[in-house]
């Protein structure tokens, strides 16, 4: 295992820019996720470590080695495709042997190996099948064995999570955390789902458009988001226009005057967590506190998402807890909410 | 409701006369096989077996089908070769000229046999010219490896659509799983890419070997003197005689050919390609 750098990492097709000018160090035994939309670039990225896109500028270095002109198979990177890909016409043990074999290990020293990689995803006794004698988790955990066996010197993994079905899927969560740990992998995944990123990662990137819009922890990105974009990737957020005063309080479209804990003057976005509203008693003695109409109430089981107006021009969803045995808020009802000044964040309006 | 299933009464019953049509003479050809009588006519007067064994006593028969198989495996061999990288190529690299090549390569099934059996024949002929104009005397016409060339040659097109048609579904990301693994490209080629398509070229060399093993138009005009396939045996036995050795000889033929096209289909489904 090794570290990662990567240095001005660019990809152009013709005019349209897919990754532009990125830039990670990524410390060995690191689990970091890049995170975005598709189309992100994320994936590119992600193809470029692993030898398969050619960059159009910047450079890769692995442990030290500057890898940017290397073609994929003497570069060392151990990557789990989203489709496995596992060789369909080779057994489970052929499959996890294949990296050893390139690496013309002697057969002597090359079934231990592959016996601990195969007990590392718990398919020992596996060895002998064929892939398509195996359900999907299963081959996953083959697809990863077979990623692991030959000890690369970084782990990629491009949404090895998304063909699982959502139960298994928190499972095999765990198991790949857990292992990454264990093994102190370096390790790279990508993926668009943040429930995954955010359960996984040592340090997330958020990736859009090709640009990197935040590096941080899962604490950085949810409570501190640099940006508009952040703030609805990751997480929900309530977005109100308006104009930012010089007194430390916001003014939205509709004429609502919000207290908040410092920000620059001017035209700005006010970006407010559902789940950081609160509503009833408890939210009348808060430093921004109103009363809004209730239009519209989603039943989500353990919450509800209820969206208020607050003025004809503002409008946001809160989230409520559901209390077994409360009566729900109903379309037309009046209904306190309030929050703290430090729940809302402000960004400036993009010029 | 009632126009529908009409309809499709309708259709199943184009579709029954159809295959009737064209399984007659199969029908007949083998039940002729079995005629006790040496000159063909209706009823039969008893059935025998005779005429299979009498097909051993026929040296033309015998030796056109050795000349049929020997040609058979060598073009099927020399069309695989070339077929099976085109369809490689063609698949993973082809840009604009892709459409143009797969055309081209399409060109031997377009062209009546006859007319290509004549072409080849005056290509062979003055190939032979152009040689002897470099003072070597090599003839070129009538050799076994003239007519060998000209099956591969009909024998390529079914190769390249029986190997494209079984790259359609291939996952390309195994191959990239291959390098990412330490494979180069070559040995990803050996190791994984030919062996996931293995089915698609077994399929690919046993219809080849159909499709030279039954050609009679090329093999008419190619065929030195002294030398014959079978079919060209078949027609040959007829022009003289006809009684149902002939036909014993055409049941082991259809019977070789049955067996190889339903092997194919086991590999590749023959309704796809052709």
């Amino acid at each position: 295992m090794a570290r990662l750098v990567i240095d001005r990492l660019s990809k152009r097709y013709g005019e349209n820019s897919v990754v532009k000018d990125l830039s990670l160090d990524i410390p060995q035994g690191e689990f970091l996720v890049l995170l975005g939309p598709s189309g992100c670039g994320k994936t590119t990225t992600l193809r470029m470590v692993a030898g398969f896109i050619e960059p159009s500028a910047g450079s890769i270095a692995l442990g030290g080695r500057d890898v940017t002109a290397l073609p994929p198979w003497r570069r060392n990177t151990g990557l789990v495709f989203q489709s496995y890909a596992l060789f369909p016409h080779l057994t489970v043990e052929e499959n996890v042997a294949f990296g050893l074999e390139m690496r013309k290990m002697p057969a002597a020293e090359m079934r231990p190996r592959v016996e601990e990689a195969l007990r590392l995803v718990r398919l020992d006794g596996f060895g002998t099948r064929l892939p398509r004698q195996l359900s999907g988790g299963q081959q996953q955990r083959v697809a990863l064995a077979r990623a692991l066996a030959f000890r690369p010197d970084v782990l990629l993994l491009d949404e090895p999570l998304s063909n699982l079905d959502a139960k298994l899927r928190q499972e095999v969560r765990v198991e790949i955390r857990e292992l990454q740990q264990k093994l102190g992998l370096t390790t790279v995944m990508v993926t668009h789902d943040q429930d995954e990123a955010l359960s996984m990662a040592d340090r997330l990137v958020v990736m859009a458009q090709g640009e990197v819009q935040q590096v941080g922890s899962q604490r950085d990105l949810y409570e501190r988001p640099a940006g508009r974009f952040v703030a609805s990737f990751v997480g929900r957020s309530n977005f109100l226009e308006g104009v930012m005063g010089e007194e430390g309080a916001f003014t939205t479209a509709g004429g609502l005057r919000i207290v908040l804990a410092g920000a620059a003057a001017g035209k700005a976005t006010l970006a407010l967590r559902p789940e950081a509203v609160s509503t009833g008693a408890e939210a009348a003695h808060l430093d921004n506190a109103f009363e809004a109409v209730v239009e519209y109430v989603s039943y989500l089981g353990s919450v509800l998402d209820v969206r208020v107006r607050l003025t004809p021009q503002d409008r946001i969803i809160v989230q409520i807890a559901n209390r077994l045995g409360e009566s729900l808020p109903m379309p037309g009802e009046t209904l306190t909410i309030g929050w703290p000044a430090n729940a809302g964040r402000v960004f400036p309006a993009e010029a | 409701m009632r126009g529908r299933s009409w309809r499709k009464l309708a259709l199943d019953a184009a579709a029954l006369l159809s295959l009737g049509f064209i399984l007659v003479p199969l029908v007949f050809v083998t039940w002729l096989a079995f005629f006790e009588q040496e000159i063909p006519s209706f009823p039969p007067e008893g059935y025998t077996l005779h005429w299979f064994s009498a097909i051993l006593t026929q040296k033309a028969i015998i030796d056109g089908f050795v000349t049929s198989f020997e040609v058979g495996v060598v073009a099927t061999l020399v069309g695989l070769a070339l077929g099976v990288p085109a369809a490689l190529g063609l698949v993973r690299h082809a840009a604009w000229w892709g459409g143009a090549a797969s055309t081209l390569l399409l060109m031997p099934l377009v062209v009546p046999a006859i007319v290509l059996g004549t072409a080849i024949y005056v290509a062979q002929v003055e190939a032979e010219i152009l040689i002897y104009g470099f003072g070597i005397e090599t003839p070129v016409i009538g050799t076994i490896g003239g007519l060998i060339a000209a099956h591969a040659l009909i024998v390529i097109p079914w190769v390249v659509r029986l190997v494209t048609a079984s790259l359609s579904g291939f996952d390309r990301s195994i191959e990239e799983a291959a390098q990412n693994l330490g494979a180069t490209p070559w040995t990803t080629l050996r190791r994984i890419t030919l062996p996931v398509i293995r089915p698609g070229i077994v399929a690919a060399a046993l219809f080849a070997f159909v499709i030279s093993f039954s050609n009679l138009e090329l093999s008419l005009f190619l065929v030195g003197a002294g030398r014959t396939t079978l079919p060209i045996a078949i027609l040959q036995y007829l022009e003289w005689k006809i009684d149902p050795t002939i036909a014993a000889a055409s049941v082991v033929q259809i019977a070789i050919i049955a067996a190889a096209m339903l092997i194919t289909d086991r590999f590749v489904k023959l309704t796809q390609v052709v």
